[in-house]
């Protein structure tokens, strides 16, 4: 399991989980669950795209997911939040229907592009993917008070000079960039779950943010090292166990805090 | 024979986790009596109003309207809630949600009667909305919003009109104006109104009775009986003072003395 | 005619069967998805079509119709939302994204499963993007009686739906049981979700049920003209759609012709596009940029994903 283009595999699946981590603890925090979910999809029609050009995948990934957070943050600005997530989400899907349709190899291709694939990144575009991540983590760091502020704060934040709507726009496009980077592996449809479920069980177990942020990223290394060994092992796809093992985190963090809460004296509340 | 008052609270209590909110609150309304609910906020108005509209069971205590034990959604009472957030892209005009007043409880389809459109044409005209009847209700002011809210809930012909906390988030032009319709809509149609508000002053014109609300407590009775230093001395278990100065009434407490619970005032203004 | 239509297009009896099953759908889907839109509940109705996912390649392993199992994933993911119901917004949409994880994460397994214990190929095409020209015309009646049982519950309980969506507040004060509604709104919605599956896929399914609804909304002033045009807009969505797909297998000879999901998923998009324009937006009326007059801050709106208006 460690040799070969295993290797590969652990390596971009760390670099997908710290990522993942890292960026998944604001997306808890700011209720952004659906762009997380929907930004992705852009990457599948990047993907699709790119083959049937026969340019390197990642960039395509890397454009329409661009486009995709783009699309959500300025059509927002008009008209509801979650009517526009939802089409520009169809909207990418379609599009890399569109794309695979015109190719050859329909069927595999959707599966692995969706739900994920060990071989997902070839050793020559580890760089790339590692660079885009430092990219990402980096540009959190920089962002890092102003977007803890607009998204607990909105209106503070405003007054404060805080711009929401660049604000809004600069954490979907971190978002797309995290997602070119962790889509290959882990797939499309099944990412937004390694952004959702180990920071919302991280945030379960601790309330400060800095301990949070990295709890969540150890859990995200966990659920994808898990994800990984178990897809080898069974055959079954990467997608499947990071779906399940997400959920497990989530359901344990719930637990903790429903038990913290129900045997602790009144008044110390956990961060929900 | 004396009628049934339209509304009887009798001996209340209400405690949320061991904090006694309401205790043995009483009063009476009778028909067609403007009646004004006062306390400060955060005192129990809300609670108390849910309790009689049947949202919240009380720790002891009995509610009657028109004599009866009251069950929730019985046709007898209108009611207005404090903050009604209207989405402005709900398609729901002014004129529809005066309309649904009549039968939103009602399963099934069936258009509505011309008598019905009547009616709710009579409606939005006596609390002057029929400049925005067909505006989408997200779209209005909150004074705008207030007038269809109050329209929704008098047209199914209750007997008594509940409103939480109307006038909180008003200018004081639309605060008059709300005053003002409600007393007259109030009083054409025969309905009996109890209004909450932290301040008492807004609708001391208009207010035939009070019920002051203190520390879960509540002394009731026409603003002369109740609005005395003996009797909210009492309530409040320390001496207040109360003033009166150019048709207002300002309660004030001792410096030093409790008095977190004493309503707000408005700054006075020199008219 | 020959340019618009190819050949065969009228004669064809899986064109035929498309229009009508598509068209069905699309009626279906607007006037829930009216509701969905304005209960904001955008999120839980995608969410609910990645159940359908489960759902329908779950039944897909087990030899089932695809139908049934798109629907009895959306019913029972339907129904857990409905039930959990967490309290805060927030909590809510990671909750839901959570269970729409989970179910994906099934799904993918189950169409690995597809595909390598089954014989027939396409499992993976056929359920998450749709057959509508390859649709079983044994099944049609199911899909007709689905459609009108639907259709009239909405129409039984859109009353205090609507009120409840408006204000919580003022329907528990009216004695109206949001949960019953809330409860039967969902399995309207699963149902809705299960029929567009089979014509649209089930991953693109929110296309026809958000997107002529929200479109609709935009240019409307009342809920009865926003239904009536949101059916227009998803029957003429899904026609158009069939007609260019099947045209398009002409369009270049080496391919097999785009998917119909695509160009109605298309369709609906532009249209909501179009709608943002200038012109579009005084249809409904509003004033200028929407909201409440000038000073007034317009209420911030939680993207609430579950049960009714908080």
């Amino acid at each position: 399991m460690f040799s070969g283009f295993m290797v590969n595999a652990w390596e971009v699946g760390t670099i997908v989980a710290i990522v993942a981590g890292v960026v998944g603890f604001f997306v808890v925090l700011r209720g952004s669950a659906f762009p997380a979910h929907a930004i992705p999809n852009g990457a599948f029609a990047g993907a699709a795209g790119a083959n049937l050009i026969g340019i390197n995948p990642l960039v395509g990934l890397g454009v329409f997911s661009l486009l995709a957070a783009l699309g959500i943050g300025s059509l927002s600005r008009r008209g509801r939040a979650d009517v526009v997530t939802a089409l520009v989400l169809v909207m990418m899907l379609a599009l890399g229907a569109a794309f695979l349709s015109q190719s050859t190899e329909y069927e595999p291709q959707i599966f692995s592009l969706l739900f994920g694939e060990i071989l997902g990144v070839s050793s020559s575009k580890i760089v790339p993917v590692a660079i885009l991540g430092l990219v990402s983590i980096v540009a959190i760091a920089v962002l890092y008070r102003r977007l803890v502020l607009n998204s607990i704060a909105p209106e503070i934040a405003t007054a404060r000079g805080i711009q929401p709507y660049r604000t809004d726009m600069a954490f979907l496009v971190v978002l797309a960039c995290a997602t070119t980077v962790t889509v290959p592996v882990v797939g499309a449809l099944l990412i937004f779950t390694l952004m959702i479920g180990p920071p919302a069980a991280a945030r379960c177990f601790t309330d400060r943010p800095g301990i949070a942020i990295a709890g969540s990223v150890v859990l995200a290394l966990l659920t994808v090292w898990a994800a990984l060994a178990s897809s080898y092992e069974f055959n079954w796809p990467v997608g499947f166990f990071v779906g399940a093992f997400s959920a497990a985190w989530y359901g344990l963090g719930r637990i903790y805090a429903w038990w913290r809460r129900t045997s602790a004296p009144r008044g110390s509340g956990t961060m929900e | 024979m004396t009628v049934a008052p339209v509304l009887e609270v009798d001996g209340i209590s209400v405690s949320f986790s061991g904090r006694t909110v309401l205790d043995g609150v009483s009063f009476e309304i009778r028909r067609g009596e403007f009646t004004g609910l006062i306390g400060s906020n955060g005192v129990g108005k809300t609670t108390l109003l849910r309790v009689i509209l049947g949202l919240q069971r009380p720790d002891s205590g009995q509610v009657r309207v028109l004599g009866q034990s009251l069950s929730a959604g019985g046709r007898s009472l209108g009611y207005v809630p404090q903050k009604v957030l209207l989405d402005p892209d709900i398609p729901i005009r002014a004129r529809d949600l005066v309309a649904l007043g009549l039968d939103a409880q009602r399963y099934g389809f069936g258009r509505r009667t011309k008598a019905q459109r009547e009616l709710v044409a009579k409606m939005l005209s006596d609390v002057d909305a029929e400049g925005f009847a067909d505006a989408r209700v997200g779209t209005l002011s909150g004074g705008e919003q207030q007038r269809v809210l109050i329209a929704h809930a008098l047209i199914s012909g209750p007997r008594l009109l509940l409103l939480d906390e109307p006038l909180a988030n008003l200018d004081p032009k639309s605060v008059q104006e709300i005053v003002a319709l409600l007393h007259r809509v109030a009083s054409d149609n025969g309905v009996a109104v109890l209004l909450s508000a932290h301040e008492m002053n807004a609708v001391l014109p208009v207010m035939d009775r009070i019920v002051y609300l203190t520390q879960g407590r509540a002394a009731s009775g026409t603003t002369d009986e109740v609005v005395r230093p003996e009797v909210l001395s009492k309530l409040y278990g320390h001496h207040v003072d109360v003033l009166k100065l150019h048709g207002r009434v300002l309660v004030v407490a001792e410096p030093g003395a409790e008095n977190d619970d004493v309503p707000d005032h408005p700054p006075v203004t020199v008219t | 005619m020959h340019f618009l239509f190819e050949p065969g297009f009228f004669t064809s009896g899986p064109v035929r069967t498309a229009a009508v099953i598509g068209a069905l759908t699309a009626v279906v889907s607007a006037v829930v998805g009216v509701f969905t839109v304005v209960r904001s509940q955008s999120f839980a109705g995608h969410a609910l079509t990645d159940v359908a996912t489960t759902g329908g390649s779950g039944a897909f392993l087990l030899g089932l119709s695809p139908l049934s199992g798109f629907i009895a994933g959306g019913v029972v993911g339907g129904g857990a939302m409905e039930m959990i119901g967490v309290e805060r917004a927030r909590s809510r949409d990671v909750a839901t994204g959570i269970v729409l994880g989970a179910a994906t994460g099934c799904s993918a397994l189950f169409l690995y499963l597809d595909t390598t214990q089954s014989a027939t190929t396409g499992a993976t095409q056929q359920i998450l993007f749709g057959s509508i020209f390859t649709i079983d015309p044994s099944t049609v009646p199911t899909i007709v009686i689905l459609s009108a049982a639907t259709l009239l519950g909405i129409g039984v309980i859109h009353r205090p739906l609507l009120l409840g969506s408006v204000s919580a507040e003022l329907a528990s004060a009216r004695g109206i049981s949001l949960r019953v509604v809330g409860l039967l709104f969902m399995l309207a919605l699963a149902i809705a979700v299960g029929l567009s599956s089979i014509a649209i896929g089930s991953i693109l399914s929110t296309a026809l049920l958000i997107g002529p609804a929200a479109t609709a909304l935009r240019i409307t002033r009342s809920l009865r003209t926003a239904v009536a045009v949101a059916c227009f807009l998803g029957v003429l969505t899904t026609w158009l759609g069939i007609l260019l797909a099947y045209d398009s297998v002409s369009w270049d000879p080496s391919s097999q012709g785009l998917p119909v999901s695509f160009f109605i998923v298309a369709i609906v998009f532009l249209l909501y596009l179009a709608s943002g324009l200038p012109f579009a937006r005084q249809l409904s009326g509003r004033r200028a940029g929407g909201g409440p007059p000038q000073g007034e801050i317009p209420p911030r709106r939680e993207d609430a994903s579950l049960g009714a208006a908080v």
